[in-house]
């Protein structure tokens, strides 16, 4: 509307804050970057200091949220976007955020190192570029199992036996990605018919559906619940702090989505925002991804996690990103319709 | 010596007379005005941003109310409307008579202990709401030490919403009951008795009828705050949809910012309704109170004082144990598997969400909030209720000072991200800035406040101010000399509720707050999406622990006010 | 006195208060001179209180004039007029002593500390509540704190001092104490005086003159003495003091033909006609009771039907031996019914003189 007076605003406080910075003297004219995240705080501090090691003009700010509230909160602000640049938030965030013309194009130097399928390649330079991929798995509490004598599921068909009625819970694709990438995946494996008779299987094994999705396997980590289907990072993260959970990657094939990160289009630090992004592909940075995550966006960097599934990279599906962020609302709206119709449980 | 009644012929058509407006009272309207403005930019306009995309599709065009219909038409939408109102109202009808009884029992009764309970009862209000989630699903969960006590039904749906709900919203129904019996007419009490009025007689006849306004007032209350809040269905609220939690995944599930605004359209709806109830209660209340009035000195009676005692025991020790439960779940290393009882949870700098930086930027928030929202929302209700004419004025800033409650906090946040970062608002400079955090988290919770000092103000001579006028003494030093300091209890409460529920707040700052600005609320709920819910339990204790403390420090406050002023308390 | 001279402190002319379709006062005129203690006398609902206000500015009329000491106030909020005032809640400041609530005016004068403290001593003084300058309101009793209150209001030397229903609060014996107190300090200061009350005893102590009102009209205006002895209407009759209503019928030779038996009224009753149905006034305490007719023109018998022992006089009930039934009452000195041994079924005689008997067009009783 009118951006040039409002940048003109900004330009005075920024000078205005810069003569005040300078008067200081001992303060050093470090660039502040306004970096919107939604990857766990604490993992922040130390991807912070790697990347200020290696550009200590830069000073990281974070705003961190989880997935959902981050991406509302940007969309939010699409009119006058704040951040500088995008980082570590769900590759479908940013498809959808780039719906609204949210990014400019930069390919960082050496992202062609990168795997194709981790990065945009529809668009030249790139709009979003992928870090690593959080991978959907089955939390599955051992002390619990026995409890109740239920075998370790195997694939996601063993989920609709109903031995397991009651015993499993899930993420509501309606208010969380996992959720939604959980469905997708489901539908990009077995076709929109079947996927959807095995969902209503499901549902009436399902327990309940909760609003977050690394929640399914924070309450298997409780015994609130025996199964939680989420993803492996968080499986293996509690499982670290002993929790008695098995992680399991269902056989047929596992949804996954990305941490990725785009430049924000009106960005007043440019070049910080680049630097970051440039860090963000190095192998450095792959190897501190690598830390918590299994699968990483640089192929040959990626060691095995402690507790992740073994081979879970090779059952990971083709995740057609495109198809999924045009059907999502459709999806969403089927999956609410099936689903989320009625406030008692149908069994 | 007899004249009749001076008749000299009267003019045909006597003009209307046109009481000259003061220079007191336009100094009075510009406030009131200046007040009104604050709360139409602060609440007003930000909610237009958002609710106008109720009828706009996601690229801005108009589109009538198709929203609405789409709405009307998906039945897991439609649903939750009956699911909302059926939890609301069983918690109002469990929470207003149990907060009645117990606001009885601390003033009218000679019960053992009272300034113990009435400690007891502002637990929940000291709470993030993430502990009594925790609280509830660590006694009632599948794992819970007490589960076995919902025989086999399930905390997760309603059971747990209303249990929930009950406790986070019986200090506020309470606090507006208390204030309303406070100050309570010893004659009406003697009258009665000396009628040789039963005691449940003289309830029913003397104190029921004398608080009908809190009573009211405090049904809307509860039912407000019951139908937006989103914390507890969110976390207990397993299958069971409402409304509030319907938005949440609107805008942060499905980022549909135009369903989530008619979403917000419909639960403002019952909002307004109570709150038009309400008026029309009000309407029909007079003045109770006068000066003449003698504070009630309750008598001993040692059965009811027994069975008040009894029964404040059993409601304190249900909020005692959701706070026991809560601080248990900070000390536990990993709950259920390994319960022995560690420190090193409270060890923040370790963690993650800004550590201790983010705890004492939550203090000052609540520090600017708890000295702005309260020399706001006192004069404005001081305006409200004794300043002269300007009846239109007064009823507009009335229904503003309504209007937050009926927003719920996440609605609330967005629409501040609407309105002022829209590129143009001459106030785009607040944004990221802790002064639109405090903006934010006073506008939030204005209007129990606001309806807190009403009711203290409602209890005042409406004589003062009259002479005050006849002694030519100006308006304002009467209200600094008088109103303020007889109103100084009600004024510490209401410094109190807002420094504790800035504390403790997050719904709306998590849109909001900055890098800068980070708080230990918004820090609570990234420990606890990390995983880390002992630490999460921990730096809410530690919330708890400050808020007790500042509530301690306001008790030793009052008291020494009162006790430096009691004589015109006193008999 | 005339009421309306041009001399007059408060001027109050057609003055008319709505508050929404509701009136609260119709038209109403009055004067007040400078010095007088004047007294609004009425039931609740009268207008009483709203024709105080207005003076007050509190609640300014819809139509209508005043003037205060020549100047036109009508339109002047409180804090612009000249007025010490009352109220029947006393409204005392708890929070501040007896001394700072009677100073509370003078503090914002910028008059001197000492000077201030001179004038409290001396307001306290005059109603005598020097020994309780340091203690707050809820010390002291309800006398108490109304005295207080009254030279609160006095501090400031106000030009007029409005009274609303102060005594109302107090109880019976305080009430006639403080009564006497506060005329006799009125006359003293001699500020002119408005106290609203429902009290007629109140009013008929206390007052230079009595403005009986009634649903917002004036009905008289009068010395205490001729509000009794020549109310202007029945309502006036009825509300101060007690009197009988007989309904009657007008007779050609100005006489009145009522209860069955013919009586004479004094006074101008020229407006009436023959056959005019009306209602005769007569207060028990002026009807005059023997033991026979002792030759007295007009006089008739009557049968006692109920004795009332009221202290220090009796109160009979008495119905003409050949009337129609209707009854009246009749004072008696404890005296004077000793002498005629009354009892119930007595049959005694009566006389109601003419100078006493006030003759009303009928159905301007209610």
């Amino acid at each position: 509307m009118k951006p040039k007076l409002v940048s003109k605003f900004s330009l005075g406080i920024a000078a205005t804050m810069a003569a005040v910075m300078m008067s200081a003297g001992v303060v050093q004219a470090k660039t502040d970057l306004l970096v919107y995240t939604a990857v766990e705080a604490d993992e922040l501090k130390k991807f912070k200091k790697a990347f200020e090691a290696d550009y200590p003009d830069v000073n990281i700010k974070w705003v961190r949220d989880s997935t959902g509230i981050i991406t509302s909160k940007l969309l939010a602000e699409k009119e006058n976007p704040k951040a500088d640049i995008v980082w570590g938030v769900a590759a479908t965030s940013l498809l959808l955020l780039s719906e609204h013309n949210y990014f400019q194009g930069y390919a960082p130097k050496g992202v062609e190192k990168l795997d194709k399928k981790y990065y945009d390649t529809k668009n030249n330079p790139p709009l979003w570029v992928g870090q690593r991929a959080w991978i959907a798995s089955i939390c599955f509490n051992t002390v619990e199992g026995k409890k109740n004598s239920l075998p370790m599921p195997q694939t996601w068909n063993d989920l609709t036996k109903p031995v397991y009625k009651g015993h499993v819970i899930m993420p509501n694709p309606n208010s969380s990605g996992t959720g939604f990438l959980d469905v997708s995946s489901w539908i990009q494996m077995k076709g929109e018919k079947k996927a959807w008779a095995y969902m209503d299987a499901l549902h009436t094994n399902i327990a309940r559906y909760t609003h977050s999705g690394s929640k399914p396997c924070k309450l298997a980590a409780k015994g609130e619940i025996p199964i939680g289907v989420s993803f492996a990072y968080r499986g293996a993260k509690s499982k670290n702090q002993g929790a008695p959970l098995e992680v399991i990657a269902p056989a047929e094939g596992v949804g996954w989505d990305l941490e990725a990160f785009g430049i924000v289009r009106n960005t007043k630090n440019l070049e910080a925002a680049r630097a970051l992004a440039d860090w963000s592909v190095t192998e450095k940075a792959n190897k501190i991804y690598n830390e918590e995550y299994a699968v990483v966006a640089m192929p040959g960097v990626a060691k095995p996690v402690k507790n992740f599934p073994p081979g879970i990279e090779s059952k990971m599906i083709k995740n057609d990103f495109q198809w999924a962020a045009a059907n999502r609302i459709r999806i969403l709206d089927e999956w609410r319709k099936r689903y989320d119709g009625k406030s008692e449980p149908k069994s | 010596m007899t004249d009749s009644a001076a008749t000299t012929t009267a003019p045909a058509s006597a003009p209307t007379i046109k009481p000259k407006v003061s220079s007191e009272d336009w100094i009075m309207r510009a406030v009131l005005v200046g007040i009104a403005l604050y709360l139409i930019v602060s609440i007003l306009l930000p909610l237009y941003a958002i609710l106008s995309k109720s009828f706009k599709d996601v690229d801005g065009a108009f589109v009538g109310v198709a929203n609405y219909a789409k709405f009307f038409s998906t039945p897991a939408l439609f649903w939750s409307i009956q699911n909302s109102l059926t939890v609301t109202l069983i918690c109002c009808v469990i929470v207003v008579p149990v907060a009645f009884l117990y606001a009885y029992a601390l003033t009218r009764t000679c019960m053992p202990f009272k300034g113990f309970f009435k400690g007891v009862a502002l637990i929940p209000i000291l709470m993030p709401s993430l502990l009594p989630a925790i609280a509830l699903v660590y006694l009632f969960g599948n794992q819970g030490l007490i589960k076995s006590w919902l025989f086999g039904y399930e905390i997760y749906g309603p059971i747990g919403i209303v249990m929930g709900e009950s406790f986070y919203v019986f200090p506020h129904v309470l606090t507006i009951l208390l204030i309303s019996m406070a100050n309570s007419d010893a004659r009406l009490y003697e009258a009665s008795t000396a009628l040789g009025a039963s005691r449940i007689k003289t309830f029913f006849t003397v104190t029921l009828p004398s608080v009908r306004y809190g009573l009211v007032s405090a049904f809307f209350v509860c039912f407000t705050l019951v139908i937006t809040d989103f914390g507890v269905p969110k976390v207990v609220g397993g299958k069971y949809n409402v409304l509030a939690t319907d938005i949440y995944k609107q805008v942060i599930g499905r980022q549909d910012f135009e369903m989530g605004a008619v979403v917000s359209m419909v639960l403002l709806l019952p909002a307004v309704l109570a709150f038009a109830a309400d008026r029309v209660v009000q309407r029909k209340q007079v003045a109770l109170l006068s000066a003449r009035a003698v504070p009630f000195q309750p008598q001993r009676n040692p059965a009811t004082d027994g069975l008040m005692f009894a029964f404040c025991g059993v409601v304190g020790f249900i909020l005692i144990s959701i706070l026991g439960v809560a601080a248990f779940a900070s000390f536990a290393k990993f709950w259920p598997y390994d319960l022995s009882l560690v420190l090193n949870h409270y060890n923040f700098d370790l963690m993650d969400g800004g550590g201790w930086d983010s705890y004492f930027n939550s203090i000052e928030l609540a520090a600017w909030t708890a000295v702005i929202g309260t020399a706001l929302v006192f004069t404005g209700a001081y305006l409200v209720e004794k300043s002269n004419g300007f009846l239109a004025g007064r009823a507009g800033l009335q229904l503003l000072c309504m209007v937050p409650m009926a927003v719920p906090g996440l609605v609330l946040g967005l629409a501040y991200v609407f309105f002022f970062n829209a590129p143009g608002n001459p106030l785009g400079f607040l944004y990221h800035t802790m002064p639109i955090l405090v903006i934010c988290t006073v506008t939030h919770f204005y209007t129990v406040a606001h309806l807190t000092a009403v009711t203290a103000l409602k209890q005042m001579d409406a004589e003062f101010e009259a002479v005050s006028a006849s002694l030519k003494v100006p308006f304002y030093r009467t209200f600094f000399r008088i109103t303020v300091p007889v109103c100084l209890p009600a004024i510490l409460d209401i410094s109190m509720y807002l420094f504790v529920n800035a504390m403790t707040t997050v719904s709306a700052v998590v849109f909001l707050y900055s890098p800068d600005t980070s708080l230990a609320s918004v820090a609570i709920l990234n420990m606890d999406d990390a995983g880390d819910i002992a630490p999460a339990a921990a730096m809410g204790m530690m919330i708890v622990i400050t808020a007790a403390a500042v509530r301690l420090l306001h008790a030793i406050l009052t008291r020494g006010i009162l006790a430096r002023t009691q004589a015109w308390r006193k008999r | 006195m005339d009421g309306t001279g041009g001399g007059a402190y408060l001027r109050i002319r057609h003055l008319t208060k709505k508050f929404g379709d509701f009136v609260a006062l119709r038209d109403v005129s009055l004067d007040v001179h400078e010095g007088e203690f004047v007294c609004f006398l009425g039931p609740s609902g009268c207008g009483k209180t709203t024709l105080l206000r207005a003076i007050a500015g509190l609640d300014i009329q819809t139509v209508g004039t005043i003037h205060q000491a020549g100047v036109d106030i009508s339109s002047l909020p409180p804090s612009e007029r000249d007025f010490g005032i009352v109220f029947q809640s006393y409204a005392l400041f708890p929070n501040l002593t007896v001394a700072r609530n009677v100073g509370y005016g003078l503090e914002s004068q910028k008059m001197a500390r000492a000077e201030i403290d001179k004038r409290v001593s001396e307001l306290l003084g005059l109603v005598d509540l020097d020994d309780q300058r340091d203690k707050y309101p809820a010390q002291l009793s309800g006398g108490q704190q109304q005295r207080v209150a009254l030279a609160r209001a006095l501090a400031t030397s106000p030009g007029l001092l409005l009274l609303d229903e102060p005594l109302s609060a107090l109880d019976a014996k305080v009430r006639v104490h403080l009564r006497q107190e506060i005329k006799q300090l009125q006359e003293k200061i001699g500020v002119t005086t408005i106290m609203v009350t429902h009290d007629q005893e109140e009013a008929l102590a206390m007052a230079d003159r009595i403005v009986v009102m009634n649903q917002g009209f004036i009905e008289q205006i009068s010395t205490p003495n001729d509000v009794y002895a020549k109310p202007v209407s029945p309502f006036v009759a009825e509300f101060i003091g007690t009197t009988n209503f007989i309904d009657g019928v007008m007779t050609a030779d100005g006489r009145i033909s009522a209860a069955g038996v013919t009586i004479e009224a004094g006074g101008d009753n020229t407006a009436f006609t023959a056959g005019d149905k009306v209602t005769i006034c007569v207060r028990p305490e002026d009807v005059l009771v023997t033991e026979t007719a002792d030759g007295r023109n007009g006089s008739f018998e009557v049968t006692v039907s109920d004795v009332e022992f009221l202290g220090s006089f009796h109160r009979c009930h008495v119905t003409p031996t050949r009337g129609n039934g209707t009854g009246f009452m009749a004072d008696l000195s404890a005296n004077h019914a000793r002498n005629l041994r009354l009892e119930e079924g007595r049959t005694l005689n009566v006389l109601l003189p003419p100078a006493f008997v006030r003759v009303y067009a009928s159905g301007e009783t209610e």
